[in-house]
Protein backbone atom coordinates (compact mmCIF):
# COMPACT_ATOMS: atom_id res chain seq x y z
CA UNK A 1 0.00 0.00 0.00
CA UNK A 2 2.67 2.43 1.05
CA UNK A 3 4.93 0.94 -1.92
CA UNK A 4 2.34 1.91 -4.61
CA UNK A 5 2.03 5.05 -2.79
CA UNK A 6 5.45 6.14 -2.70
CA UNK A 7 5.80 4.87 -6.20
CA UNK A 8 2.82 7.32 -7.23
CA UNK A 9 4.24 10.29 -4.75
CA UNK A 10 7.75 9.69 -7.02
CA UNK A 11 5.79 9.56 -10.59
CA UNK A 12 4.43 13.04 -9.60
CA UNK A 13 7.87 14.39 -8.16
CA UNK A 14 9.41 13.13 -11.98
CA UNK A 15 6.41 14.58 -13.03
CA UNK A 16 7.52 17.83 -11.73
CA UNK A 17 10.96 18.07 -11.48
CA UNK A 18 10.84 17.04 -15.77
CA UNK A 19 8.30 20.18 -15.67
CA UNK A 20 10.59 22.27 -13.99
CA UNK A 21 13.67 20.93 -15.74
CA UNK A 22 11.82 22.19 -19.06
CA UNK A 23 10.88 25.19 -17.65
CA UNK A 24 14.42 25.98 -16.87
CA UNK A 25 15.68 24.69 -20.06
CA UNK A 26 13.13 26.98 -22.19
CA UNK A 27 14.66 30.11 -19.98
CA UNK A 28 18.11 29.16 -20.37
CA UNK A 29 17.78 28.67 -24.44
CA UNK A 30 16.41 32.64 -23.72
CA UNK A 31 18.84 33.97 -21.31
CA UNK A 32 22.28 32.28 -22.25
CA UNK A 33 24.26 31.95 -25.16
CA UNK A 34 22.73 29.82 -28.22
CA UNK A 35 23.57 26.05 -27.16
CA UNK A 36 24.02 26.26 -23.44
CA UNK A 37 21.54 25.15 -21.43
CA UNK A 38 20.44 26.44 -18.03
CA UNK A 39 20.38 22.40 -17.06
CA UNK A 40 23.66 21.69 -18.37
CA UNK A 41 25.42 24.64 -16.47
CA UNK A 42 23.78 23.53 -13.27
CA UNK A 43 24.50 20.02 -13.65
CA UNK A 44 28.37 20.73 -14.47
CA UNK A 45 28.71 23.10 -11.69
CA UNK A 46 26.73 20.95 -8.98
CA UNK A 47 27.59 17.27 -9.65
CA UNK A 48 31.35 16.80 -10.29
CA UNK A 49 32.16 13.26 -10.82
CA UNK A 50 28.48 12.20 -10.17
CA UNK A 51 26.82 11.29 -12.80
CA UNK A 52 23.31 12.34 -13.80
CA UNK A 53 21.23 9.39 -13.64
CA UNK A 54 19.33 7.15 -16.12
CA UNK A 55 17.72 9.67 -19.01
CA UNK A 56 13.80 9.20 -19.40
CA UNK A 57 14.47 10.16 -23.15
CA UNK A 58 16.85 7.77 -24.05
CA UNK A 59 16.13 3.41 -24.68
CA UNK A 60 19.38 1.36 -24.80
CA UNK A 61 19.52 -0.92 -27.30
CA UNK A 62 21.70 -3.75 -29.01
CA UNK A 63 21.76 -4.39 -32.38
CA UNK A 64 23.90 -8.03 -33.07
CA UNK A 65 24.67 -8.96 -36.30
CA UNK A 66 25.00 -12.84 -36.70
CA UNK A 67 27.06 -12.90 -39.67
CA UNK A 68 29.82 -11.60 -37.96
CA UNK A 69 29.14 -13.43 -34.74
CA UNK A 70 31.75 -16.28 -35.13
CA UNK A 71 30.84 -19.36 -33.65
CA UNK A 72 33.23 -20.73 -31.43
CA UNK A 73 33.96 -17.24 -30.17
CA UNK A 74 33.43 -16.96 -26.34
CA UNK A 75 35.07 -13.17 -25.54
CA UNK A 76 31.23 -11.36 -24.74
CA UNK A 77 31.17 -14.47 -22.34
CA UNK A 78 33.84 -13.73 -20.72
CA UNK A 79 34.24 -10.09 -20.57
CA UNK A 80 30.81 -10.14 -18.85
CA UNK A 81 32.05 -12.77 -16.21
CA UNK A 82 35.17 -10.66 -15.52
CA UNK A 83 33.50 -7.25 -15.47
CA UNK A 84 30.59 -8.46 -12.96
CA UNK A 85 32.60 -11.01 -11.40
CA UNK A 86 30.46 -14.00 -12.05
CA UNK A 87 31.96 -17.59 -12.43
CA UNK A 88 34.97 -17.57 -14.78
CA UNK A 89 33.89 -21.37 -15.26
CA UNK A 90 29.92 -21.67 -15.41
CA UNK A 91 28.05 -24.69 -13.85
CA UNK A 92 24.78 -25.72 -14.45
CA UNK A 93 24.38 -24.12 -10.97
CA UNK A 94 26.10 -20.76 -11.60
CA UNK A 95 24.51 -17.37 -12.69
CA UNK A 96 25.21 -16.72 -16.25
CA UNK A 97 24.28 -13.02 -17.94
CA UNK A 98 25.04 -14.03 -21.56
CA UNK A 99 25.68 -17.14 -23.26
CA UNK A 100 26.54 -17.88 -26.67
CA UNK A 101 24.22 -20.25 -28.54
CA UNK A 102 24.69 -21.93 -31.67
CA UNK A 103 21.49 -22.61 -34.36
CA UNK A 104 21.16 -24.63 -37.35
CA UNK A 105 18.40 -24.68 -39.92
CA UNK A 106 17.52 -28.07 -40.62
CA UNK A 107 16.23 -27.78 -44.15
CA UNK A 108 19.29 -25.67 -45.37
CA UNK A 109 21.78 -26.33 -42.68
CA UNK A 110 22.48 -22.98 -42.65
CA UNK A 111 24.20 -22.15 -38.96
CA UNK A 112 24.52 -18.92 -36.93
CA UNK A 113 26.17 -18.25 -33.76
CA UNK A 114 24.74 -15.47 -31.48
CA UNK A 115 24.73 -14.21 -27.53
CA UNK A 116 21.57 -14.34 -25.88
CA UNK A 117 21.24 -11.85 -23.03
CA UNK A 118 18.45 -10.04 -21.48
CA UNK A 119 16.60 -8.72 -23.86
CA UNK A 120 15.68 -5.12 -21.65
CA UNK A 121 11.93 -5.71 -23.18
CA UNK A 122 9.83 -2.57 -23.31
CA UNK A 123 6.45 -4.50 -21.63
CA UNK A 124 9.22 -6.85 -19.78
CA UNK A 125 6.90 -10.04 -18.40
CA UNK A 126 9.81 -10.25 -15.46
CA UNK A 127 8.55 -7.04 -13.47
CA UNK A 128 5.04 -7.96 -14.23
CA UNK A 129 5.01 -11.38 -12.10
CA UNK A 130 7.69 -9.60 -9.49
CA UNK A 131 5.46 -9.74 -6.04
CA UNK A 132 7.89 -7.17 -4.74
CA UNK A 133 8.69 -4.69 -7.04
CA UNK A 134 12.14 -5.89 -7.33
CA UNK A 135 12.12 -6.55 -10.80
CA UNK A 136 11.60 -3.10 -12.75
CA UNK A 137 12.59 -1.17 -15.55
CA UNK A 138 14.52 2.25 -15.47
CA UNK A 139 13.36 4.96 -17.33
CA UNK A 140 16.43 4.80 -20.02
CA UNK A 141 14.44 1.38 -20.50
CA UNK A 142 17.37 -0.74 -18.76
CA UNK A 143 15.86 -3.62 -16.87
CA UNK A 144 16.91 -4.49 -13.45
CA UNK A 145 16.69 -6.37 -10.26
CA UNK A 146 17.02 -3.88 -7.01
CA UNK A 147 18.48 -6.68 -5.01
CA UNK A 148 17.51 -4.77 -1.52
CA UNK A 149 13.83 -6.05 -2.09
CA UNK A 150 14.17 -9.05 -3.86
CA UNK A 151 13.19 -12.26 -1.81
CA UNK A 152 14.17 -14.50 -4.12
CA UNK A 153 10.68 -16.18 -5.35
CA UNK A 154 11.84 -16.96 -8.62
CA UNK A 155 8.75 -15.82 -10.11
CA UNK A 156 11.10 -13.72 -13.28
CA UNK A 157 13.24 -16.84 -13.65
CA UNK A 158 9.77 -18.42 -14.80
CA UNK A 159 8.30 -15.85 -16.92
CA UNK A 160 11.47 -14.89 -18.78
CA UNK A 161 11.32 -16.31 -22.53
CA UNK A 162 14.82 -15.67 -22.66
CA UNK A 163 15.90 -17.72 -19.87
CA UNK A 164 17.83 -14.87 -18.99
CA UNK A 165 17.23 -14.64 -15.31
CA UNK A 166 19.72 -16.76 -12.96
CA UNK A 167 19.40 -17.07 -9.59
CA UNK A 168 23.21 -17.11 -6.78
CA UNK A 169 22.34 -20.19 -4.75
CA UNK A 170 25.37 -20.12 -2.93
CA UNK A 171 27.22 -17.21 -0.56
CA UNK A 172 29.76 -15.41 -2.47
CA UNK A 173 32.91 -13.66 -1.56
CA UNK A 174 34.93 -11.41 -3.63
CA UNK A 175 31.96 -9.13 -5.45
CA UNK A 176 32.93 -6.47 -7.42
CA UNK A 177 32.60 -2.82 -6.09
CA UNK A 178 30.79 -2.01 -8.91
CA UNK A 179 28.42 -5.07 -8.94
CA UNK A 180 27.09 -6.07 -5.88
CA UNK A 181 26.04 -9.54 -5.78
CA UNK A 182 24.75 -12.60 -3.54
CA UNK A 183 23.21 -15.39 -2.38
CA UNK A 184 19.23 -16.14 -2.29
CA UNK A 185 18.57 -12.88 -5.63
CA UNK A 186 17.65 -13.21 -8.66
CA UNK A 187 20.30 -11.31 -11.17
CA UNK A 188 20.57 -11.08 -15.21
CA UNK A 189 22.71 -8.84 -17.42
CA UNK A 190 22.20 -5.35 -16.63
CA UNK A 191 23.62 -3.96 -20.11
CA UNK A 192 26.85 -3.08 -17.51
CA UNK A 193 24.40 -0.20 -16.28
CA UNK A 194 26.83 0.85 -14.05
CA UNK A 195 29.62 1.58 -16.95
CA UNK A 196 26.65 3.12 -18.86
CA UNK A 197 25.86 5.92 -16.69
CA UNK A 198 29.64 6.40 -16.68
CA UNK A 199 29.25 7.62 -20.29
CA UNK A 200 30.43 3.73 -21.21
CA UNK A 201 29.36 0.85 -23.21
CA UNK A 202 28.69 -2.86 -21.78
CA UNK A 203 31.70 -4.84 -21.43
CA UNK A 204 30.71 -7.50 -24.11
CA UNK A 205 30.18 -5.12 -26.83
CA UNK A 206 33.81 -3.88 -26.00
CA UNK A 207 35.28 -7.20 -26.29
CA UNK A 208 33.39 -7.95 -29.16
CA UNK A 209 35.28 -5.27 -31.19
CA UNK A 210 38.33 -5.73 -29.59
CA UNK A 211 38.06 -9.20 -30.58
CA UNK A 212 38.02 -7.87 -33.84
CA UNK A 213 34.29 -9.02 -34.89
CA UNK A 214 32.34 -5.68 -34.39
CA UNK A 215 29.29 -8.29 -33.89
CA UNK A 216 27.59 -6.13 -30.96
CA UNK A 217 26.25 -2.62 -31.82
CA UNK A 218 25.11 -0.65 -28.26
CA UNK A 219 23.30 2.77 -28.36
CA UNK A 220 20.06 4.78 -27.71
CA UNK A 221 17.51 3.42 -30.31
CA UNK A 222 15.45 6.72 -29.40
CA UNK A 223 17.87 8.94 -31.22
CA UNK A 224 17.26 9.10 -34.81
CA UNK A 225 20.60 10.36 -35.32
CA UNK A 226 22.37 7.19 -33.50
CA UNK A 227 24.40 4.30 -35.47
CA UNK A 228 22.17 1.89 -34.24
CA UNK A 229 18.92 3.96 -35.29
CA UNK A 230 20.18 4.07 -38.57
CA UNK A 231 21.02 0.56 -38.52
CA UNK A 232 17.55 -0.78 -37.73
CA UNK A 233 16.20 2.03 -40.18
CA UNK A 234 18.28 0.84 -42.59
CA UNK A 235 19.09 -2.74 -42.57
CA UNK A 236 16.54 -5.69 -41.74
CA UNK A 237 16.55 -6.84 -38.02
CA UNK A 238 14.48 -8.87 -35.58
CA UNK A 239 13.73 -9.32 -32.02
CA UNK A 240 13.42 -12.62 -30.73
CA UNK A 241 9.80 -13.70 -30.20
CA UNK A 242 8.82 -10.96 -31.58
CA UNK A 243 5.30 -12.68 -31.64
CA UNK A 244 4.88 -12.14 -27.60
CA UNK A 245 4.68 -8.05 -27.95
CA UNK A 246 7.37 -7.45 -25.21
CA UNK A 247 9.03 -5.46 -27.38
CA UNK A 248 12.87 -6.24 -26.81
CA UNK A 249 15.74 -3.59 -26.91
CA UNK A 250 18.21 -6.62 -28.24
CA UNK A 251 17.58 -6.90 -32.15
CA UNK A 252 19.31 -9.32 -34.02
CA UNK A 253 20.66 -8.99 -37.67
CA UNK A 254 20.80 -12.20 -40.38
CA UNK A 255 18.97 -14.28 -38.24
CA UNK A 256 16.26 -14.93 -41.06
CA UNK A 257 16.60 -18.61 -43.06
CA UNK B 1 4.73 9.77 70.52
CA UNK B 2 5.96 7.69 73.16
CA UNK B 3 9.65 7.05 73.98
CA UNK B 4 9.22 3.11 73.27
CA UNK B 5 8.01 4.25 69.92
CA UNK B 6 10.58 6.64 69.17
CA UNK B 7 13.44 4.88 70.57
CA UNK B 8 12.35 1.83 67.80
CA UNK B 9 11.66 4.52 64.76
CA UNK B 10 15.09 5.81 65.88
CA UNK B 11 16.77 2.20 65.17
CA UNK B 12 15.19 2.14 62.42
CA UNK B 13 16.35 5.04 60.65
CA UNK B 14 19.84 3.92 61.96
CA UNK B 15 19.49 0.52 60.20
CA UNK B 16 18.56 2.51 57.13
CA UNK B 17 21.07 4.25 57.04
CA UNK B 18 23.51 1.78 57.97
CA UNK B 19 22.75 -0.38 55.15
CA UNK B 20 22.62 3.02 52.68
CA UNK B 21 26.01 3.39 54.11
CA UNK B 22 27.33 0.06 53.38
CA UNK B 23 25.78 -0.34 49.68
CA UNK B 24 27.41 3.18 48.47
CA UNK B 25 30.66 2.09 50.40
CA UNK B 26 30.74 -1.69 49.09
CA UNK B 27 29.80 -0.28 45.16
CA UNK B 28 32.21 2.65 45.49
CA UNK B 29 35.29 1.36 43.57
CA UNK B 30 33.00 -0.49 40.57
CA UNK B 31 31.30 3.01 40.19
CA UNK B 32 34.55 4.96 40.08
CA UNK B 33 35.64 1.47 37.94
CA UNK B 34 33.10 2.70 35.18
CA UNK B 35 33.41 6.36 35.20
CA UNK B 36 37.26 6.14 34.53
CA UNK B 37 37.08 2.88 32.06
CA UNK B 38 34.02 4.08 29.75
CA UNK B 39 36.28 4.79 27.03
CA UNK B 40 37.65 1.55 26.74
CA UNK B 41 34.65 0.27 26.64
CA UNK B 42 33.49 2.22 23.92
CA UNK B 43 34.37 0.26 20.15
CA UNK B 44 37.67 1.07 18.72
CA UNK B 45 37.48 3.39 15.84
CA UNK B 46 40.28 3.25 12.96
CA UNK B 47 40.98 6.84 12.01
CA UNK B 48 39.78 7.32 8.19
CA UNK B 49 41.67 8.64 5.22
CA UNK B 50 40.68 12.15 4.03
CA UNK B 51 40.25 15.53 5.39
CA UNK B 52 36.47 15.47 6.76
CA UNK B 53 33.35 13.38 6.67
CA UNK B 54 30.45 14.55 5.02
CA UNK B 55 29.21 15.51 7.52
CA UNK B 56 29.73 15.71 11.44
CA UNK B 57 30.46 12.66 13.50
CA UNK B 58 27.43 13.13 15.95
CA UNK B 59 25.08 13.52 12.94
CA UNK B 60 26.67 10.67 10.91
CA UNK B 61 25.94 7.82 13.92
CA UNK B 62 22.68 8.72 14.04
CA UNK B 63 21.80 8.90 10.59
CA UNK B 64 24.48 7.38 7.98
CA UNK B 65 22.05 4.75 7.81
CA UNK B 66 18.90 6.69 6.40
CA UNK B 67 21.62 8.21 3.66
CA UNK B 68 22.67 5.09 2.64
CA UNK B 69 19.41 4.15 2.19
CA UNK B 70 17.89 7.28 0.16
CA UNK B 71 21.05 7.27 -1.91
CA UNK B 72 20.77 3.32 -2.71
CA UNK B 73 17.75 3.81 -4.01
CA UNK B 74 18.56 7.12 -6.03
CA UNK B 75 21.44 4.41 -7.40
CA UNK B 76 19.99 1.73 -8.11
CA UNK B 77 16.24 2.85 -9.47
CA UNK B 78 18.01 6.09 -10.96
CA UNK B 79 21.20 5.59 -12.46
CA UNK B 80 22.75 8.50 -9.79
CA UNK B 81 26.63 7.34 -8.93
CA UNK B 82 29.21 8.71 -7.26
CA UNK B 83 27.02 10.79 -4.51
CA UNK B 84 28.59 12.34 -1.36
CA UNK B 85 26.47 9.65 0.64
CA UNK B 86 27.38 6.79 -1.47
CA UNK B 87 28.61 3.33 -0.02
CA UNK B 88 31.81 3.24 -1.82
CA UNK B 89 33.00 6.87 -1.02
CA UNK B 90 32.26 5.08 2.82
CA UNK B 91 34.52 2.93 2.48
CA UNK B 92 37.20 4.73 -0.15
CA UNK B 93 37.70 6.46 3.30
CA UNK B 94 37.19 4.54 6.37
CA UNK B 95 39.16 0.88 4.92
CA UNK B 96 41.12 -0.16 7.47
CA UNK B 97 45.10 0.20 6.38
CA UNK B 98 45.65 -3.67 8.14
CA UNK B 99 42.91 -4.98 6.46
CA UNK B 100 42.14 -2.85 3.71
CA UNK B 101 38.21 -3.52 4.10
CA UNK B 102 35.62 -1.82 6.38
CA UNK B 103 34.28 -5.14 7.64
CA UNK B 104 36.35 -8.59 7.56
CA UNK B 105 38.42 -7.77 11.60
CA UNK B 106 36.25 -7.32 14.49
CA UNK B 107 37.71 -3.72 14.79
CA UNK B 108 37.15 -3.22 11.23
CA UNK B 109 34.91 0.42 10.92
CA UNK B 110 31.41 -0.98 10.23
CA UNK B 111 31.97 -3.83 12.11
CA UNK B 112 33.29 -2.58 15.01
CA UNK B 113 30.81 -0.16 16.26
CA UNK B 114 27.92 -2.61 15.28
CA UNK B 115 28.96 -5.54 17.02
CA UNK B 116 28.99 -2.62 19.84
CA UNK B 117 25.54 -1.64 18.89
CA UNK B 118 24.36 -5.32 18.78
CA UNK B 119 23.02 -4.17 15.12
CA UNK B 120 23.58 -7.09 12.59
CA UNK B 121 24.09 -5.66 8.88
CA UNK B 122 24.24 -7.65 5.85
CA UNK B 123 25.40 -5.16 3.46
CA UNK B 124 28.55 -7.29 3.21
CA UNK B 125 27.19 -10.49 2.13
CA UNK B 126 26.74 -8.50 -1.72
CA UNK B 127 28.57 -5.59 -1.55
CA UNK B 128 32.72 -5.42 -1.76
CA UNK B 129 33.68 -4.12 1.78
CA UNK B 130 37.52 -3.16 -0.01
CA UNK B 131 37.42 0.38 -1.29
CA UNK B 132 37.50 0.39 -5.12
CA UNK B 133 40.50 2.49 -6.78
CA UNK B 134 38.45 4.08 -9.15
CA UNK B 135 35.99 5.32 -6.05
CA UNK B 136 35.72 9.34 -5.91
CA UNK B 137 36.20 9.52 -2.55
CA UNK B 138 33.69 12.26 -0.84
CA UNK B 139 36.11 15.15 0.86
CA UNK B 140 35.58 17.72 -2.08
CA UNK B 141 31.51 17.05 -1.61
CA UNK B 142 29.47 19.88 -0.11
CA UNK B 143 28.91 19.03 4.01
CA UNK B 144 25.80 17.82 4.63
CA UNK B 145 24.96 19.27 8.18
CA UNK B 146 22.11 20.98 10.22
CA UNK B 147 19.98 23.28 8.21
CA UNK B 148 21.06 21.50 4.83
CA UNK B 149 18.10 20.30 2.72
CA UNK B 150 19.04 16.32 2.89
CA UNK B 151 19.01 16.68 7.02
CA UNK B 152 15.63 18.43 6.94
CA UNK B 153 14.81 15.58 5.20
CA UNK B 154 15.85 12.77 7.42
CA UNK B 155 14.04 14.93 10.12
CA UNK B 156 10.98 14.59 8.13
CA UNK B 157 11.77 10.53 7.57
CA UNK B 158 12.45 10.47 11.19
CA UNK B 159 8.96 11.57 12.25
CA UNK B 160 6.70 8.41 12.88
CA UNK B 161 4.16 7.56 10.40
CA UNK B 162 0.83 9.18 11.22
CA UNK B 163 -1.63 6.47 12.33
CA UNK B 164 -4.09 4.94 9.99
CA UNK B 165 -6.68 4.81 13.00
Amino acid sequence: MSRGHDTGARQALSGRRAFLGLAATAAGGVLLAPGIHLMEVARAAATAGVSPGANPNVRWGLLIDTTKCAAGCNDCVSACNTENGLDPRPSPTTAQWIRKVELREIKTGRTHSLPVMCQHCAEPPCVDVCPTGASFKRADGIVLVDRHTCIGCRYCVMACPYKARSFVHEPLTEQRADVPRGKGCVEGCTLCVHRIDKGGTPACVEACSNAGHAAMLFGDLNDPTSTISIRVREISTMQLRAELKLDPGVRYQGLGS
Amino acid sequence: MKPPQRRASVRRAAALFALVVVVLASTAPVRADRSTARSSLEPPIERARGDRCIADPAFMRRNHMDLLKHQRTETVHEGVRGSAASLKGCIGCHASGATGSVAMAKTDFCVSCHSYAAVKIDCFECHASKPDPTAVLPTNHKRVGAGDALSRLVAQWRQPAPSTR
